[in-house]
């Protein structure tokens, strides 16, 4: 591979597993005697249990033990949690229903599991599953949030009057009353956004592993964070201690937030292995996934700005109500609050923000984060907002928001964030330059003359990852904290494996971490590798999500780093008789300034290792962990343009270009950023035009295959995304990373919309953006313009 | 129970499987390869492709036993003596994957196109359109079309070279 540090476009160093069919994922895994499991799932959306009866399926071919929610309550296994404490505006608590992971009373979704089969192969225990008779008697079921808040609605849980989970705001109500009593222009929209389904294409999966002479457990599971996955599992599910559970996360095919969550079928398998005592497998078809993989967005909002007679920004009313699903998911409550409501600022100057968040329960599979997990919902709302109220003053969208954005930083917005870095012009003029902006009007004439509808949109986004500073997120209501950790062990021979908490499912860690090493030591990254996912190999960390792999897992690799580096100075100086600050590392070898006295990397983890010769009281190894606890998020943010062409006889949209300028702060790889970019736009641009989780008016869900559910495919993208970065560095993490993980899907949306919603002409358009929708509203406006 | 029998990747192998056994499962469950994926219970996501005689199937849509006495072949199969095919290194050069689960799918069909096509015979928005079967999530598909094209446009130059 060679000595690829910072910056490098460096081929992956994981790649080969994947393209000769070696990776091993957890589907991959068997164990001797291993069985499997199939759940019997709730048909009814809401229904009461009134009897299981699992005779039948036992007596079926291969079938070892049929066991209900009954048996697991008995067995002391505990409820799902929620790991984030929301208090409502009034002080309450938020009021959480207990969910337990198989349902022996009431279930609450269609898809929900009373039952599980444990059988020789999977064929049969799904045979046998089939087979039980489980008499439900059928509930009202509600799956519209706004209206499961109205009096009469059918209830889900007790603990929850009108199935409200906690009626939360933030910011200064006063203040925004006071802006808007003196506008000189007010825009209000109510804006919806769509439900989607995760959808990585490796489903889930889970293969437990008990043993019974040791009382020990082993999961291989499809995990974004396996050491959460650990603690939660011992720590509130009481499946086991800590130290006699192992998670592993091997090989995971993508996750965009739906693998953070520790769901009933892990649990299951878990506590099946060690009641049947032989290893059990479970994994998840696609309708499983559409069914049980929490669900992403589903808000409906309002939202009111004030504009003063200059056209500043000088209000933001937005009222919210977030669709939560039937049980509260892990991290489901902070996401349309604290992931959402204070990234309203979006990148302006906005001095009085108020935000009220109702959280909702409906008889739907739970929600929670999705790839941008509440930005995503926080910049099509303001985005949408810019671009509407730019056409109602009669300004250019790039120029209102031009006068609107912050341009001093340290920013400190109403609602709690605090921006430390940005150059937002920058990427707007980068964006407007890549699309040719100023040849729009030409091209729209061309296309009119053809029939078609040009329509042009910007979005310009901000996002709060690197998540996030402990102490803060605490204050907040996070049950956890959001450090990262690692360890440097150096090889006597000099090899380096790196420990990381991070997990990569798709990322690419295992070369953008080896290039942080290479670029230290200079040494081959050959010479490197990245140990992760497993918890019994790294002795803690937080995982994967909200782009914080590098903000936060690569700083404290970078402390590590820096341990290790001061005391192989030490063991240099000292063998080379030198003052240990005139010791320089570069091209794998450690240098005395000034001279040519220098001693490989190799020659000094060795002489660490043999320890005949260290300094005075030194120990002997070349091994260093670290903790890094950030000081503040990271600010990613840039501006995405959309072209769109429309075809008013059909209603489709053609997507001409589509330019995107993102301030990611430092990057490692630029191959492996423009690829996440590529992903996340992809994921934007489904929402907008194709995706769409929907149930209809009892629960049913009607997208539970990809027969159904749109997914983007190759060729309904433009031929080319055009990308561009600008740099500006974040100065709370040693290597001024953002992250990049998620800002495609963040900032596409609006684009989108807002370059259709031009095109056509008319702005009452919602997400997914459908031939059918757009061409309805194609002849009311061609219906309008005619009269 | 049929009783199955085929050339896998180059080698003959046999196994009695019940009746209903998909071919992915035989391969994945009764051969150990599992190199080829189960994304969807539709025939949707493609990332199960493998080659049955020469041809791209869908590994999920065809049974065990209608594969009797074929030759197949899967992602394992594609490199020769350690040298990777060049569609698996043009996925490697272009970042043509992230997570990897689609990607076996994505290079056996990428394979077939090419050779129904003719090498160098493919452009953008044709590579595009045959792609209609093979879902990714990771990669909003940018560099998997690039990787096949330039897969495509070596193979002509290889093909050239050696007449």
């Amino acid at each position: 591979m060679g000595v690829d540090g910072i910056g490098a476009r460096a081929v992956r160093k994981e790649d080969k597993r994947f393209i000769t069919g070696k990776g091993r994922y957890t589907d991959d895994m068997t164990a001797q005697g291993m069985g499997y499991a199939a759940f019997v799932r709730s048909p009814h959306a809401h229904a009461k249990v009134v009897s299981i009866d699992s005779s039948a399926a036992e007596d079926m071919p291969g079938v070892d033990a049929v066991l209900t929610g009954e048996q697991l309550v008995g067995d002391g296994i505990g409820n799902l949690i929620c790991g984030w404490m929301i208090h409502s505006k009034d002080g309450s608590p938020m009021n959480m229903g207990a969910w337990r992971a198989m349902e022996p009373e009431i279930v609450r979704f269609v898809g929900q599991a009373v039952a599980v089969v444990i059988a020789d192969t999977a064929a049969q225990a799904r045979d046998a599953a089939d087979a039980v008779v489980v008499e439900y008697e059928e509930l009202d079921a509600i799956v519209d949030a706004v209206a499961a808040m109205e009096d009469g609605a059918p209830q889900l849980h007790p603990e929850a009057p009108n199935n409200l989970i906690y009626d939360w705001e933030i910011g200064d109500e006063a203040a925004v009353n006071a802006a808007f009593e003196g506008a000189a222009h007010v825009t209000k929209m109510e804006i919806t956004n769509n439900r989607l389904a995760p959808n990585p294409m490796e489903p889930r999966a889970a293969l437990a592993i008990y043993d019974t002479a040791e009382e020990h457990f082993t999961l291989y599971t499809t995990s974004q964070n396996p050491h959460v996955a650990r603690l939660v599992l011992s720590a509130f599910y009481a499946v086991a201690p800590e130290h006699k559970l192992r998670v592993i996360a091997p090989d995971v095919g993508g996750g965009f937030g739906s693998k953070i969550y520790i769901y009933p079928e892990e649990m299951v398998c878990l506590w099946a292995s060690k009641r049947t005592e032989r290893p059990v497998k479970w994994v998840s078809d696609r309708t499983e996934a559409f069914l049980t993989d929490a669900h992403g967005r589903d808000h409906n909002s309002v939202a009111e700005m004030a504009l003063d007679a200059d056209n500043k920004i000088t209000g933001l009313r937005v009222k919210t109500v977030a669709n939560l699903g039937a049980y509260m998911s892990l991290f489901s409550s902070s996401v349309p609050t604290y992931l959402y409501a204070t990234l309203l600022s979006g990148q302006y100057n906005i001095p009085a923000i108020h935000a009220n968040v109702k959280a909702v329960y409906t008889n739907t599979v739970p929600v929670d984060a999705y790839r941008g997990a509440g930005r995503p919902e926080a910049t099509y709302l303001l985005e949408r907002m810019m671009e509407t109220a730019a056409r109602e003053v009669g300004l250019s969208p790039a120029e209102l928001r031009r006068k609107n954005f912050i341009t001093e930083f340290p920013h400190q917005t109403p609602v709690i964030m605090c921006y430390d870095a940005g150059d937002y012009s920058a990427t707007l003029d980068a964006a407007m330059a890549a699309i040719d902006y100023d040849g729009f009007a030409a091209r729209k004439a061309e296309a009119a003359s053809r029939g078609k509808l040009r329509g042009i949109g910007l979005s310009c986004y901000i996002e709060a990852c690197g998540i996030a500073p402990s102490a803060a997120v605490g204050s907040l209501g996070a049950g956890v904290g959001l450090w990262e950790s690692a360890e440097v062990r150096v090889n006597p021979v000099g090899t380096i494996e790196v420990l990381t908490g991070s997990h990569s499912h798709g990322q690419g860690h295992e070369t953008t971490f080896a290039q942080l090493i290479s670029e230290r030591f200079g040494l081959d990254t050959d010479a490197v590798s990245i140990v992760h996912g497993d918890t019994d190999k790294v002795q803690f960390g937080m995982g994967t999500y909200g782009s914080r792999s590098g903000a936060v897992g690569m700083s404290a690799i970078v402390k590590a780093l820096d341990k290790v580096e001061a005391k192989a100075k030490k063991i240099a100086a000292h063998l080379m008789e030198a003052a240990e600050g005139d010791i320089t590392i570069e091209g794998g070898e450690l240098k005395v300034a000034g001279t040519d006295k220098k001693l490989t990397f190799t020659e000094v983890a060795l002489a660490a290792y043999t320890a005949h010769n260290l300094p005075d009281g030194m120990e002997p190894g070349l091994k260093e962990g670290a903790f890094y606890d950030p000081t503040n998020f990271t600010f990613p943010a840039g501006t995405y343009i959309c072209e769109v062409e429309v075809d008013p006889e059909t209603g489709t949209t053609d997507i001409i270009s589509f330019v995107a300028s993102d301030d990611f702060g430092k990057i490692i790889n630029p191959m492996i950023v423009e690829g996440q970019v590529h992903g996340g736009l992809t994921q934007g641009i489904g929402q907008a035009m194709l995706e769409n989780a929907a149930y209809d008016d009892t629960g049913q869900l009607l997208t539970a295959s990809y027969m159904d559910y749109c997914m983007p495919r190759a060729d309904d993208l433009p031929a080319e995304y055009r990308l561009s970065t600008h740099e500006t560095l974040c100065p709370g993490n040693p290597l001024g990373m953002k992250g990049c993980g998620e800002a495609g899907a963040i900032g596409s949306p609006p684009a989108v919309i807002n370059a259709i919603t031009d095109a056509i002409g008319s702005n009452d358009l919602s997400m997914p953006a459908t031939p059918e929708k757009v061409w309805q509203l194609c002849q009311t406006t061609t219906k309008a313009a005619a009269e | 129970m049929a009783h199955v029998s085929m050339v896998l990747n180059g080698k003959r192998v046999s196994g009695t499987v019940e009746d209903r056994t998909l071919l992915v499962a035989f391969i994945r469950e009764n051969q150990g390869l599992t190199g080829t994926h189960v994304g969807c219970d539709t025939s949707q996501c493609g990332a199960c492709v493998i080659h049955v005689d020469g041809k791209a199937v869908k590994a999920c849509t065809m049974l065990a036993a209608q594969a009797d006495g074929t030759e197949v072949v899967t992602l394992e199969g594609l490199a020769k003596g350690g040298t990777l095919h060049p569609v698996q290194a043009a996925f490697r050069e272009h970042h043509g994957l992230q997570c990897g689960f689609c990607t076996p799918g994505m290079i056996m069909a990428a394979v077939d196109m090419i050779e129904r096509h003719g090498a160098g015979n493919l452009d953008e928005a044709t590579i595009r359109h045959e792609l209609e079967g093979n879902i990714c999530r990771c990669t909003g598909y940018q560099n998997i079309v690039k990787a096949i094209k330039a897969a495509s446009d070596e193979m002509a130059g290889l093909q050239q070279a050696a007449e």
